[in-house]
Protein backbone atom coordinates (compact mmCIF):
# COMPACT_ATOMS: atom_id res chain seq x y z
CA UNK A 1 0.00 0.00 0.00
CA UNK A 2 1.06 3.31 -0.94
CA UNK A 3 2.48 5.43 2.09
CA UNK A 4 1.04 9.05 3.10
CA UNK A 5 3.91 10.66 1.43
CA UNK A 6 3.22 8.72 -1.89
CA UNK A 7 -0.96 9.35 -1.83
CA UNK A 8 0.40 13.15 -1.28
CA UNK A 9 2.39 12.89 -4.58
CA UNK A 10 -0.66 10.30 -5.90
CA UNK A 11 -3.45 13.14 -5.56
CA UNK A 12 -1.64 15.85 -6.66
CA UNK A 13 -0.32 14.23 -9.89
CA UNK A 14 -1.94 16.15 -12.88
CA UNK A 15 -3.12 13.30 -15.04
CA UNK A 16 -5.56 11.99 -12.04
CA UNK A 17 -9.04 11.90 -13.14
CA UNK A 18 -10.83 14.98 -12.30
CA UNK A 19 -15.01 15.94 -12.39
CA UNK A 20 -15.01 16.23 -15.78
CA UNK A 21 -13.29 12.79 -16.45
CA UNK A 22 -15.77 11.22 -13.95
CA UNK A 23 -18.57 13.04 -15.76
CA UNK A 24 -17.69 12.04 -19.27
CA UNK A 25 -16.68 8.12 -18.22
CA UNK A 26 -19.51 7.39 -15.93
CA UNK A 27 -22.46 9.41 -17.04
CA UNK A 28 -24.70 9.99 -20.06
CA UNK A 29 -26.39 13.09 -21.14
CA UNK A 30 -24.86 15.54 -18.93
CA UNK A 31 -26.18 18.64 -18.72
CA UNK A 32 -24.11 21.18 -16.67
CA UNK A 33 -26.05 24.06 -14.68
CA UNK A 34 -24.75 27.13 -13.50
CA UNK A 35 -25.16 29.78 -10.73
CA UNK A 36 -26.79 29.99 -7.28
CA UNK A 37 -29.79 32.50 -8.67
CA UNK A 38 -28.14 34.60 -5.94
CA UNK A 39 -25.12 36.14 -6.69
CA UNK A 40 -22.92 34.62 -9.61
CA UNK A 41 -21.47 31.26 -11.18
CA UNK A 42 -18.46 29.75 -9.33
CA UNK A 43 -16.50 27.06 -12.14
CA UNK A 44 -14.77 25.06 -8.73
CA UNK A 45 -18.17 23.83 -8.24
CA UNK A 46 -19.13 21.70 -11.61
CA UNK A 47 -23.02 20.69 -11.06
CA UNK A 48 -25.80 19.26 -13.55
CA UNK A 49 -27.81 16.36 -14.29
CA UNK A 50 -27.25 13.18 -15.65
CA UNK A 51 -27.84 9.77 -16.29
CA UNK A 52 -26.39 6.67 -14.64
CA UNK A 53 -27.11 3.68 -16.40
CA UNK A 54 -30.21 5.27 -17.34
CA UNK A 55 -31.37 6.29 -14.34
CA UNK A 56 -31.22 10.50 -13.98
CA UNK A 57 -29.43 11.74 -10.97
CA UNK A 58 -27.76 14.78 -9.71
CA UNK A 59 -23.59 15.27 -10.29
CA UNK A 60 -22.22 17.72 -8.08
CA UNK A 61 -18.31 18.00 -7.62
CA UNK A 62 -15.25 20.68 -6.49
CA UNK A 63 -13.28 20.63 -10.19
CA UNK A 64 -9.97 20.55 -10.60
CA UNK A 65 -8.09 20.95 -13.93
CA UNK A 66 -5.55 19.42 -15.45
CA UNK A 67 -3.78 22.57 -17.01
CA UNK A 68 -2.89 25.71 -14.90
CA UNK A 69 -5.13 27.56 -17.31
CA UNK A 70 -7.92 25.36 -16.36
CA UNK A 71 -6.90 25.34 -12.37
CA UNK A 72 -7.00 29.20 -12.66
CA UNK A 73 -10.01 28.97 -14.03
CA UNK A 74 -11.66 26.65 -11.59
CA UNK A 75 -9.48 28.32 -9.00
CA UNK A 76 -7.49 24.78 -8.16
CA UNK A 77 -10.89 23.17 -7.07
CA UNK A 78 -11.54 25.94 -3.83
CA UNK A 79 -15.20 27.32 -4.12
CA UNK A 80 -16.47 30.34 -3.17
CA UNK A 81 -20.03 30.79 -0.99
CA UNK A 82 -21.91 30.94 -4.01
CA UNK A 83 -20.34 27.56 -5.29
CA UNK A 84 -21.48 26.25 -1.85
CA UNK A 85 -25.22 27.62 -2.82
CA UNK A 86 -25.21 26.09 -6.34
CA UNK A 87 -24.55 22.76 -4.87
CA UNK A 88 -27.47 23.33 -2.33
CA UNK A 89 -29.62 24.78 -4.90
CA UNK A 90 -29.25 21.39 -7.53
CA UNK A 91 -29.12 19.05 -4.12
CA UNK A 92 -32.70 20.74 -3.08
CA UNK A 93 -33.58 20.55 -6.79
CA UNK A 94 -32.68 16.72 -7.42
CA UNK A 95 -35.13 16.26 -4.06
CA UNK A 96 -37.75 17.67 -5.67
CA UNK A 97 -37.97 15.62 -8.75
CA UNK A 98 -36.51 12.81 -6.78
CA UNK A 99 -33.50 12.14 -8.25
CA UNK A 100 -30.12 10.71 -6.17
CA UNK A 101 -27.49 13.40 -5.42
CA UNK A 102 -23.74 11.77 -6.53
CA UNK A 103 -20.99 13.87 -4.99
CA UNK A 104 -17.18 13.96 -5.82
CA UNK A 105 -15.53 15.54 -3.38
CA UNK A 106 -11.94 16.73 -4.57
CA UNK A 107 -10.26 20.27 -3.16
CA UNK A 108 -7.83 21.76 -1.05
CA UNK A 109 -10.71 23.52 0.82
CA UNK A 110 -13.41 26.52 0.53
CA UNK A 111 -11.56 29.25 -0.80
CA UNK A 112 -10.17 32.00 1.99
CA UNK A 113 -10.33 35.12 0.58
CA UNK A 114 -12.12 38.88 1.05
CA UNK A 115 -15.02 37.73 -1.63
CA UNK A 116 -15.56 34.66 0.35
CA UNK A 117 -16.13 36.05 3.85
CA UNK A 118 -18.03 38.81 2.49
CA UNK A 119 -20.31 36.56 0.73
CA UNK A 120 -20.64 34.21 3.92
CA UNK A 121 -18.75 31.65 3.27
CA UNK A 122 -18.77 30.31 6.70
CA UNK A 123 -23.17 30.62 6.34
CA UNK A 124 -22.80 28.94 2.79
CA UNK A 125 -20.98 25.41 4.13
CA UNK A 126 -22.94 25.96 7.71
CA UNK A 127 -26.47 25.51 5.43
CA UNK A 128 -24.98 22.56 3.34
CA UNK A 129 -24.52 20.13 6.71
CA UNK A 130 -27.74 21.63 7.32
CA UNK A 131 -29.61 21.13 4.66
CA UNK A 132 -27.96 17.78 3.02
CA UNK A 133 -28.84 16.23 6.67
CA UNK A 134 -32.29 16.24 5.39
CA UNK A 135 -32.21 16.15 2.35
CA UNK A 136 -35.47 13.87 1.29
CA UNK A 137 -33.25 11.97 -1.71
CA UNK A 138 -30.48 9.35 -1.49
CA UNK A 139 -27.15 11.03 -1.21
CA UNK A 140 -23.50 9.80 -2.32
CA UNK A 141 -20.42 10.92 -1.65
CA UNK A 142 -16.98 9.95 -3.18
CA UNK A 143 -13.61 11.63 -2.02
CA UNK A 144 -11.79 10.94 -4.75
CA UNK A 145 -8.57 13.35 -3.99
CA UNK A 146 -7.94 15.82 -1.54
CA UNK A 147 -10.75 15.58 1.11
CA UNK A 148 -9.95 19.63 2.73
CA UNK A 149 -11.60 20.45 5.68
CA UNK A 150 -15.22 22.01 6.24
CA UNK A 151 -15.29 22.40 2.09
CA UNK A 152 -14.77 18.86 1.54
CA UNK A 153 -17.40 18.12 3.94
CA UNK A 154 -19.94 20.54 3.02
CA UNK A 155 -20.39 17.94 -0.10
CA UNK A 156 -19.79 14.86 2.43
CA UNK A 157 -22.89 14.98 4.39
CA UNK A 158 -24.37 11.54 2.85
CA UNK A 159 -26.09 8.01 3.39
CA UNK A 160 -22.88 6.75 1.77
CA UNK A 161 -19.26 7.92 2.23
CA UNK A 162 -16.87 6.49 0.41
CA UNK A 163 -12.75 6.81 -0.76
CA UNK A 164 -10.78 6.33 -3.49
CA UNK A 165 -7.95 4.01 -2.23
CA UNK A 166 -5.54 7.21 -2.05
CA UNK A 167 -7.60 9.75 -1.18
CA UNK A 168 -7.00 12.16 1.74
CA UNK A 169 -9.66 13.43 3.70
CA UNK A 170 -8.71 15.76 6.70
CA UNK A 171 -10.19 18.46 9.23
CA UNK A 172 -6.66 20.58 7.87
CA UNK A 173 -4.13 20.48 5.33
CA UNK A 174 -0.96 18.41 6.79
CA UNK A 175 1.27 21.84 5.64
CA UNK A 176 -1.18 23.61 7.77
CA UNK A 177 -1.27 21.15 10.62
CA UNK A 178 2.92 21.35 10.90
CA UNK A 179 3.07 25.25 10.46
CA UNK A 180 0.83 25.63 13.19
CA UNK A 181 2.37 22.93 15.09
CA UNK A 182 6.29 23.00 15.00
CA UNK A 183 6.14 26.51 12.82
CA UNK A 184 7.73 24.67 10.42
CA UNK A 185 5.69 23.91 6.91
CA UNK A 186 8.10 21.36 5.49
CA UNK A 187 6.93 19.06 8.11
CA UNK A 188 4.07 18.43 5.81
CA UNK A 189 4.64 14.52 5.51
CA UNK A 190 5.08 13.77 9.49
CA UNK A 191 2.18 15.83 10.38
CA UNK A 192 -0.22 14.13 7.47
CA UNK A 193 1.15 10.82 9.34
CA UNK A 194 -0.28 12.55 12.75
CA UNK A 195 -3.26 13.23 11.54
CA UNK A 196 -4.64 9.97 10.24
CA UNK A 197 -6.35 11.14 7.09
CA UNK A 198 -6.07 7.75 4.74
CA UNK A 199 -8.76 6.42 3.60
CA UNK A 200 -8.05 3.70 5.37
CA UNK A 201 -7.67 5.48 8.34
CA UNK A 202 -10.76 7.16 8.05
CA UNK A 203 -12.41 3.30 7.13
CA UNK A 204 -11.15 1.77 10.60
CA UNK A 205 -12.75 4.96 12.93
CA UNK A 206 -16.19 3.96 11.26
CA UNK A 207 -16.01 6.84 9.10
CA UNK A 208 -16.55 5.96 5.51
CA UNK A 209 -18.50 3.24 4.51
CA UNK A 210 -16.20 1.93 1.86
CA UNK A 211 -12.92 2.09 -0.24
CA UNK A 212 -12.54 2.01 -4.12
CA UNK A 213 -9.58 0.45 -5.42
CA UNK A 214 -7.39 2.05 -7.97
CA UNK A 215 -5.95 -0.38 -9.88
CA UNK A 216 -9.18 0.70 -12.68
CA UNK A 217 -10.22 4.11 -11.26
CA UNK A 218 -13.23 4.57 -13.37
CA UNK A 219 -14.63 0.99 -13.40
CA UNK A 220 -14.35 0.47 -9.61
CA UNK A 221 -16.11 3.42 -9.25
CA UNK A 222 -19.08 2.69 -11.36
CA UNK A 223 -19.57 -0.33 -9.94
CA UNK A 224 -19.45 1.26 -6.70
CA UNK A 225 -21.65 3.63 -7.54
CA UNK A 226 -24.03 0.71 -8.99
CA UNK A 227 -23.84 -1.08 -5.75
CA UNK A 228 -24.35 1.57 -3.51
CA UNK A 229 -27.23 3.51 -5.54
CA UNK A 230 -29.07 0.00 -5.89
CA UNK A 231 -28.74 -0.38 -2.44
CA UNK A 232 -30.37 3.02 -1.47
CA UNK A 233 -32.81 2.29 -3.91
CA UNK A 234 -34.13 -0.25 -2.37
CA UNK A 235 -35.23 1.58 0.58
CA UNK A 236 -38.40 3.19 0.63
CA UNK A 237 -39.01 4.66 3.74
CA UNK A 238 -37.35 8.04 3.27
CA UNK A 239 -37.51 8.70 6.94
CA UNK A 240 -35.30 5.55 7.90
CA UNK A 241 -32.79 6.74 5.33
CA UNK A 242 -32.76 10.05 7.20
CA UNK A 243 -32.60 8.89 10.55
CA UNK A 244 -29.67 5.88 9.23
CA UNK A 245 -27.73 9.06 8.32
CA UNK A 246 -28.01 11.30 10.78
CA UNK A 247 -27.09 8.25 12.93
CA UNK A 248 -23.81 7.20 10.94
CA UNK A 249 -22.61 11.46 12.09
CA UNK A 250 -24.29 11.22 15.61
CA UNK A 251 -21.86 8.23 16.39
CA UNK A 252 -18.65 9.75 15.83
CA UNK A 253 -16.63 10.96 18.48
CA UNK A 254 -14.43 9.91 21.01
CA UNK A 255 -14.95 10.56 24.63
CA UNK A 256 -14.84 9.46 28.45
CA UNK A 257 -18.35 9.55 30.22
CA UNK A 258 -17.96 9.73 34.30
CA UNK A 259 -21.26 10.47 35.67
CA UNK A 260 -23.85 10.91 33.27
CA UNK A 261 -26.99 13.26 33.99
CA UNK B 1 -40.93 22.65 37.05
CA UNK B 2 -38.78 21.06 34.82
CA UNK B 3 -35.90 21.75 36.23
CA UNK B 4 -36.81 20.18 39.39
CA UNK B 5 -36.61 16.92 37.57
CA UNK B 6 -32.90 17.00 37.93
CA UNK B 7 -31.06 16.16 41.33
CA UNK B 8 -28.30 18.75 42.12
CA UNK B 9 -25.25 17.62 40.74
CA UNK B 10 -21.57 19.46 41.17
CA UNK B 11 -21.52 22.38 38.56
CA UNK B 12 -18.11 22.23 37.22
CA UNK B 13 -18.87 25.89 35.84
CA UNK B 14 -19.72 27.42 38.84
CA UNK B 15 -16.54 25.41 40.86
CA UNK B 16 -13.72 27.52 38.81
CA UNK B 17 -12.54 30.21 40.14
CA UNK B 18 -13.32 33.08 37.74
CA UNK B 19 -10.05 34.96 36.39
CA UNK B 20 -11.95 38.45 36.78
CA UNK B 21 -12.16 37.68 40.47
CA UNK B 22 -8.65 36.50 41.31
CA UNK B 23 -7.12 39.74 41.62
CA UNK B 24 -7.99 43.22 42.85
CA UNK B 25 -7.31 44.89 39.52
CA UNK B 26 -7.10 44.58 36.43
CA UNK B 27 -5.20 46.29 32.86
CA UNK B 28 -7.19 46.81 30.38
CA UNK B 29 -5.78 44.87 27.20
CA UNK B 30 -7.52 47.59 25.11
CA UNK B 31 -6.33 51.38 26.39
CA UNK B 32 -3.67 50.22 29.46
CA UNK B 33 -6.42 51.78 32.26
CA UNK B 34 -5.54 50.06 35.43
CA UNK B 35 -9.54 49.17 36.36
CA UNK B 36 -10.98 47.70 40.06
CA UNK B 37 -12.35 44.30 39.45
CA UNK B 38 -14.95 45.17 41.41
CA UNK B 39 -15.85 48.64 38.84
CA UNK B 40 -15.00 46.57 36.14
CA UNK B 41 -17.20 43.52 37.14
CA UNK B 42 -20.26 45.43 37.54
CA UNK B 43 -19.33 47.18 34.57
CA UNK B 44 -19.86 43.79 33.12
CA UNK B 45 -16.30 43.32 32.15
CA UNK B 46 -16.46 46.00 29.41
CA UNK B 47 -13.41 48.88 30.08
CA UNK B 48 -15.13 51.95 31.34
CA UNK B 49 -12.49 54.11 29.82
CA UNK B 50 -12.21 52.19 26.22
CA UNK B 51 -15.24 50.06 26.03
CA UNK B 52 -13.23 47.22 25.01
CA UNK B 53 -15.12 43.87 25.90
CA UNK B 54 -13.23 41.46 27.61
CA UNK B 55 -13.89 37.81 26.95
CA UNK B 56 -16.03 36.00 29.72
CA UNK B 57 -15.18 32.96 31.00
CA UNK B 58 -18.26 30.54 30.75
CA UNK B 59 -19.33 30.68 34.34
CA UNK B 60 -19.10 34.56 34.41
CA UNK B 61 -21.09 34.42 31.06
CA UNK B 62 -23.64 32.06 32.62
CA UNK B 63 -24.02 34.72 35.99
CA UNK B 64 -25.23 37.45 33.23
CA UNK B 65 -27.80 35.59 31.27
CA UNK B 66 -29.38 32.97 33.22
CA UNK B 67 -31.96 33.95 36.18
CA UNK B 68 -29.93 34.05 39.65
CA UNK B 69 -29.41 30.26 40.57
CA UNK B 70 -31.38 28.69 37.88
CA UNK B 71 -28.74 26.97 35.92
CA UNK B 72 -28.43 23.60 36.21
CA UNK B 73 -25.57 21.84 33.96
CA UNK B 74 -25.76 19.03 32.29
CA UNK B 75 -23.48 16.52 30.77
CA UNK B 76 -20.77 17.69 32.56
CA UNK B 77 -19.39 14.10 32.81
CA UNK B 78 -17.65 13.95 29.22
CA UNK B 79 -13.73 13.86 29.57
CA UNK B 80 -12.08 14.07 26.87
CA UNK B 81 -9.87 11.78 25.44
CA UNK B 82 -6.63 11.47 22.45
CA UNK B 83 -8.00 9.25 19.76
CA UNK B 84 -4.83 10.11 17.52
CA UNK B 85 -2.69 9.82 20.35
CA UNK B 86 -1.44 13.24 19.24
CA UNK B 87 1.63 14.15 20.64
CA UNK B 88 1.13 16.57 24.04
CA UNK B 89 -2.35 16.43 23.59
CA UNK B 90 -3.26 14.73 26.69
CA UNK B 91 -0.98 17.20 28.72
CA UNK B 92 -2.10 19.78 27.71
CA UNK B 93 -6.04 19.46 28.58
CA UNK B 94 -5.31 17.51 31.86
CA UNK B 95 -3.49 21.04 32.41
CA UNK B 96 -6.43 23.24 31.58
CA UNK B 97 -8.91 21.26 33.02
CA UNK B 98 -6.79 22.13 36.16
CA UNK B 99 -6.65 25.41 35.09
CA UNK B 100 -9.98 26.56 34.58
CA UNK B 101 -11.89 24.30 36.17
CA UNK B 102 -13.63 23.21 33.29
CA UNK B 103 -13.60 19.33 30.99
CA UNK B 104 -13.88 20.96 27.86
CA UNK B 105 -14.46 23.79 26.34
CA UNK B 106 -18.20 24.26 26.64
CA UNK B 107 -20.38 24.48 29.29
CA UNK B 108 -24.22 22.75 28.77
CA UNK B 109 -27.53 22.82 30.69
CA UNK B 110 -31.09 24.24 31.55
CA UNK B 111 -32.02 27.87 33.06
CA UNK B 112 -34.85 30.20 32.87
CA UNK B 113 -33.68 33.21 31.47
CA UNK B 114 -36.65 36.22 32.24
CA UNK B 115 -38.30 33.47 33.86
CA UNK B 116 -38.58 31.25 30.40
CA UNK B 117 -37.13 27.61 30.26
CA UNK B 118 -34.10 27.67 28.24
CA UNK B 119 -31.63 25.41 27.37
CA UNK B 120 -28.02 27.13 27.44
CA UNK B 121 -24.74 26.38 26.14
CA UNK B 122 -21.72 28.97 26.74
CA UNK B 123 -18.08 28.08 24.70
CA UNK B 124 -15.30 29.67 26.82
CA UNK B 125 -12.14 30.58 24.79
CA UNK B 126 -9.91 30.21 28.06
CA UNK B 127 -10.15 26.05 26.87
CA UNK B 128 -7.76 25.93 23.89
CA UNK B 129 -9.41 28.56 22.23
CA UNK B 130 -13.05 26.99 22.37
CA UNK B 131 -11.72 24.62 19.43
CA UNK B 132 -14.53 21.67 18.41
CA UNK B 133 -13.31 18.33 19.60
CA UNK B 134 -15.46 15.27 20.47
CA UNK B 135 -16.73 16.41 23.45
CA UNK B 136 -18.02 20.26 22.78
CA UNK B 137 -19.46 18.09 19.48
CA UNK B 138 -21.21 15.90 21.46
CA UNK B 139 -22.02 18.47 24.24
CA UNK B 140 -23.64 20.74 21.94
CA UNK B 141 -25.63 17.66 20.50
CA UNK B 142 -26.63 16.48 23.54
CA UNK B 143 -28.07 19.64 24.40
CA UNK B 144 -30.22 20.49 20.82
CA UNK B 145 -31.98 16.62 21.88
CA UNK B 146 -32.27 17.28 24.95
CA UNK B 147 -34.22 20.73 23.96
CA UNK B 148 -36.10 19.16 21.17
CA UNK B 149 -37.20 16.51 23.14
CA UNK B 150 -38.35 18.93 26.26
CA UNK B 151 -39.48 21.18 23.39
CA UNK B 152 -37.33 24.02 24.63
CA UNK B 153 -35.31 26.84 23.17
CA UNK B 154 -31.72 27.03 22.78
CA UNK B 155 -29.36 30.11 23.44
CA UNK B 156 -25.72 30.01 22.74
CA UNK B 157 -23.24 31.99 23.13
CA UNK B 158 -20.13 31.11 20.56
CA UNK B 159 -16.65 31.73 20.61
CA UNK B 160 -14.13 29.44 18.52
CA UNK B 161 -10.57 29.00 17.06
CA UNK B 162 -11.84 26.49 14.88
CA UNK B 163 -11.11 22.74 14.34
CA UNK B 164 -9.17 20.58 17.57
CA UNK B 165 -6.51 19.86 15.20
CA UNK B 166 -5.52 17.15 17.68
CA UNK B 167 -8.34 15.46 17.38
CA UNK B 168 -8.43 15.03 13.60
CA UNK B 169 -11.24 14.05 11.53
CA UNK B 170 -13.37 13.59 14.66
CA UNK B 171 -13.35 17.09 15.20
CA UNK B 172 -14.08 17.68 11.58
CA UNK B 173 -16.98 15.57 11.78
CA UNK B 174 -18.76 17.38 14.79
CA UNK B 175 -19.71 20.25 12.72
CA UNK B 176 -22.33 17.61 10.49
CA UNK B 177 -22.91 15.88 13.87
CA UNK B 178 -23.94 18.97 16.15
CA UNK B 179 -25.58 20.68 12.75
CA UNK B 180 -27.71 17.49 12.15
CA UNK B 181 -28.88 18.01 15.58
CA UNK B 182 -29.71 22.02 15.05
CA UNK B 183 -31.60 21.04 11.92
CA UNK B 184 -34.22 18.41 14.11
CA UNK B 185 -34.31 21.08 16.69
CA UNK B 186 -35.57 23.93 13.93
CA UNK B 187 -37.43 20.93 12.75
CA UNK B 188 -39.70 20.42 15.86
CA UNK B 189 -40.71 24.66 15.27
CA UNK B 190 -38.33 25.33 17.92
CA UNK B 191 -36.09 28.46 18.44
CA UNK B 192 -32.63 28.83 18.29
CA UNK B 193 -30.16 32.09 19.16
CA UNK B 194 -26.91 32.30 18.17
CA UNK B 195 -24.76 34.91 19.75
CA UNK B 196 -21.51 35.70 18.50
CA UNK B 197 -18.81 36.47 20.97
CA UNK B 198 -14.89 37.22 20.30
CA UNK B 199 -13.63 35.01 18.54
CA UNK B 200 -16.01 32.88 16.05
CA UNK B 201 -14.28 31.58 13.57
CA UNK B 202 -13.73 28.78 11.05
CA UNK B 203 -15.44 25.17 11.83
CA UNK B 204 -17.93 26.82 14.24
CA UNK B 205 -18.40 29.33 11.99
CA UNK B 206 -19.09 27.01 9.36
CA UNK B 207 -21.84 24.83 11.51
CA UNK B 208 -23.95 25.80 14.07
CA UNK B 209 -22.80 29.29 15.06
CA UNK B 210 -24.28 30.25 11.62
CA UNK B 211 -27.40 28.43 11.75
CA UNK B 212 -29.38 30.49 14.32
CA UNK B 213 -33.25 31.69 13.63
CA UNK B 214 -32.00 34.83 15.01
CA UNK B 215 -28.01 35.54 15.14
CA UNK B 216 -27.47 38.22 17.86
CA UNK B 217 -23.33 39.55 18.49
CA UNK B 218 -21.44 41.46 20.93
CA UNK B 219 -20.00 44.96 18.92
CA UNK B 220 -16.48 44.40 17.84
CA UNK B 221 -16.24 41.09 18.13
CA UNK B 222 -13.59 38.87 15.56
CA UNK B 223 -16.13 36.62 13.53
CA UNK B 224 -15.12 35.11 10.04
CA UNK B 225 -14.32 31.42 8.59
CA UNK B 226 -11.12 32.07 7.14
CA UNK B 227 -7.79 33.36 9.33
CA UNK B 228 -7.50 37.38 8.56
CA UNK B 229 -3.32 35.92 8.38
CA UNK B 230 -4.19 33.15 6.33
CA UNK B 231 -6.27 35.85 3.65
CA UNK B 232 -3.88 38.88 3.78
CA UNK B 233 -1.20 36.19 2.80
CA UNK B 234 -3.09 34.89 0.06
CA UNK B 235 -3.79 38.54 -1.25
CA UNK B 236 -0.71 40.56 -0.49
CA UNK B 237 -2.14 43.29 1.76
CA UNK B 238 -3.17 44.03 5.23
CA UNK B 239 -7.07 44.29 5.51
CA UNK B 240 -8.74 46.93 6.86
CA UNK B 241 -9.56 46.79 10.74
CA UNK B 242 -13.20 45.92 10.75
CA UNK B 243 -12.80 43.05 8.58
CA UNK B 244 -14.39 39.98 10.01
CA UNK B 245 -15.87 42.23 12.94
CA UNK B 246 -19.60 41.70 14.09
CA UNK B 247 -20.50 45.41 12.44
CA UNK B 248 -19.06 43.77 9.05
CA UNK B 249 -21.28 40.89 9.27
CA UNK B 250 -24.10 42.88 10.17
CA UNK B 251 -23.50 45.15 7.32
CA UNK B 252 -23.14 42.22 4.36
CA UNK B 253 -26.53 40.48 5.86
CA UNK B 254 -25.25 37.58 7.42
CA UNK B 255 -25.98 38.50 11.32
CA UNK B 256 -29.11 40.00 12.40
CA UNK B 257 -28.66 42.36 15.52
CA UNK B 258 -25.49 43.98 17.12
CA UNK B 259 -26.39 43.96 21.27
CA UNK B 260 -24.20 45.40 23.72
CA UNK B 261 -23.49 43.27 27.02
CA UNK B 262 -25.28 44.90 29.21
CA UNK B 263 -28.36 44.44 26.68
CA UNK B 264 -28.18 41.00 25.71
CA UNK B 265 -30.23 39.51 28.89
CA UNK B 266 -33.11 42.24 28.24
CA UNK B 267 -32.94 41.37 24.60
CA UNK B 268 -32.94 37.86 24.72
CA UNK B 269 -36.09 37.57 27.17
CA UNK B 270 -38.04 39.93 24.56
CA UNK B 271 -36.70 37.12 21.99
CA UNK B 272 -37.79 34.16 24.18
CA UNK B 273 -40.97 35.81 25.50
CA UNK B 274 -42.32 36.15 22.11
CA UNK B 275 -41.20 32.20 20.41
CA UNK B 276 -43.07 30.61 23.39
CA UNK B 277 -45.33 27.95 22.08
CA UNK B 278 -43.55 28.05 18.92
CA UNK B 279 -43.47 24.09 18.88
CA UNK B 280 -47.24 23.99 19.48
CA UNK B 281 -47.61 26.29 16.55
CA UNK B 282 -45.55 24.08 14.09
CA UNK B 283 -47.78 20.95 14.78
CA UNK B 284 -50.77 22.73 14.92
CA UNK B 285 -49.74 22.99 10.86
ZN1 LIG C 1 -9.78 50.10 28.07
Amino acid sequence: MASVKEKLQIIHDPKRPTIDDYVNTLFDNFIELHGDRAYGEDSAICAGIATFAGMPVTVIGHRKGKTTEQNISANFGMPHPEGYRKALRLAHQAEKFGRPVICFVDTPGAFCGVGAEERGQGEAIAKCLYDFMALRTPVVSIVTGEGGSGGALALAVADRVLMLENALYSVISPRGCASILWKDASREIEAAECLKITAQDLYNFGMIEGIIPENSIMKNVKKALTFVLRELNLQNDIDEMLQKRYDKFRKIGVFQEINQI
Amino acid sequence: MLIDLFQKTRDSSMRMKGEEEKKPTKVCKGCGAELKALTFGKNLYVCPVCGRYSRLLARTRIRFTADTDSFHELFNGLKTLNPLEFEGYTEKVRELVKKTGMNDAVVTGVCTIGGIQTCLGVMDSHFMMASMGSVVGEKLTRLFEYATEHELPVVLFTCSGGARMQEGMFSLLQMAKVSGAVRRHSDAGLLYITVLTDPTTGGVTASYASLGDIILAEPHTTIGFAGRRVIEGTIGEKLPDDFQTSEFLRDHGFCDKIVPRNQMKQTLTALLSMHQNSAKGKKGR
